[in-house]
């Protein structure tokens, strides 16, 4: 038990209970700013296994983009801020269960798998904005070019599916 | 530290989403959820980049992007929300059954036809 196991412990423990928050909040508003908790614990865990550069993409997207562009969408269609019960559908014990089972199967799995697998994270390259940025632009440069082309027809997607008028 | 302490939590996560996926009723919320299993897969893919030691990163450059795959699924997804709300009004997904094969709520199955 190092000091890298107790801090991912405690940043695992407030990510999951804000996870489960986000699941279980009654309000639109609140789940969207508990799922910034839960990226933000996440980018600390990423932290703490090296991935230097993924943890800041992860704070600048998800907690700076991806949680404002769900506020907005929440906001646009007028979420219900009160009414309770009406965020959930009926069937909460079969979700519950499915939930339930598909972790303790990935659980099960996992930990009978990698029993006494072992991270040196003293010893590993830290990757860091150099280190991704050869990564990206000398060995995944068509997967690079492949996401730009993406991001382009979601855009455009998005334009022409929020389009009001006709012509 | 451990590897199966960061494994144990993306699989906790993921069962997270999966719950949040089954239960919500709201486009926004059930959008939210599915961001939940995105980053359980994330977390697993820089674990194991750190685990092998992997010289490309790999597991790093994946995690970016699926980063940038999420963020355009949010904005796709949200766009359709919209659109959605726009033609019914609402945004739960439990009425969104123009495609289904019947819709024994809404209309009895003659009236269909």
């Amino acid at each position: 038990m190092t000091g890298a196991d107790v801090v991912f412990g405690l940043l695992g423990i407030v990510c999951l209970a804000a996870a489960l928050l986000v699941v279980t909040a009654r309000n639109v508003i609140h789940a969207a700013l508990w799922l910034v908790v839960c990226f933000g614990a996440l980018a600390g865990c990423y932290l703490v296994l090296t991935a230097e550069f993924v943890a800041w993409v992860q704070v600048l997207i998800y907690i700076g983009a991806v949680v404002v562009l769900m506020l907005f969408g929440a906001m646009l269609t007028r979420a219900p801020i009160g009414r309770p019960q009406s965020l959930d559908s009926t069937n909460r014990p079969v979700a519950a269960l499915a939930g339930v089972a598909t972790a303790g199967v990935l659980v099960t799995l996992v930990v009978s798998a990698f029993k006494g697998a072992y991270v040196d994270v003293h010893h590993t390259q830290i990757g860091d904005g150099h280190v991704l940025g050869t990564a990206v632009f000398r060995y995944f440069v068509l997967a690079f070019e492949v996401a730009s082309v993406l991001l382009l027809a979601a855009l455009v997607g998005a334009i022409v599916l929020t389009r009001q008028g006709r012509d | 530290m451990h590897l199966s302490i960061a494994l144990v939590l993306s699989a906790l996560l993921f069962g997270a989403g999966v719950y949040g996926v089954l239960v919500r009723r709201n486009a926004v919320a059930l959008l939210m959820a599915v961001e939940l299993m995105l980053n359980a897969a994330n977390l697993d893919l820089i674990a194991f980049d750190a685990w092998f030691k992997d010289r490309l990163h790999a597991g790093q450059t994946f995690a970016l992007f699926v980063v940038v795959i999420a963020a355009a699924e949010v904005g796709v997804g949200l766009a359709i929300v919209l659109a959605l709300f726009r033609l019914r009004d609402s945004v739960s997904v439990d009425e969104a059954t123009a495609l289904a094969d019947r819709d024994p709520v809404r209309r009895p199955v003659e009236q269909t036809r």
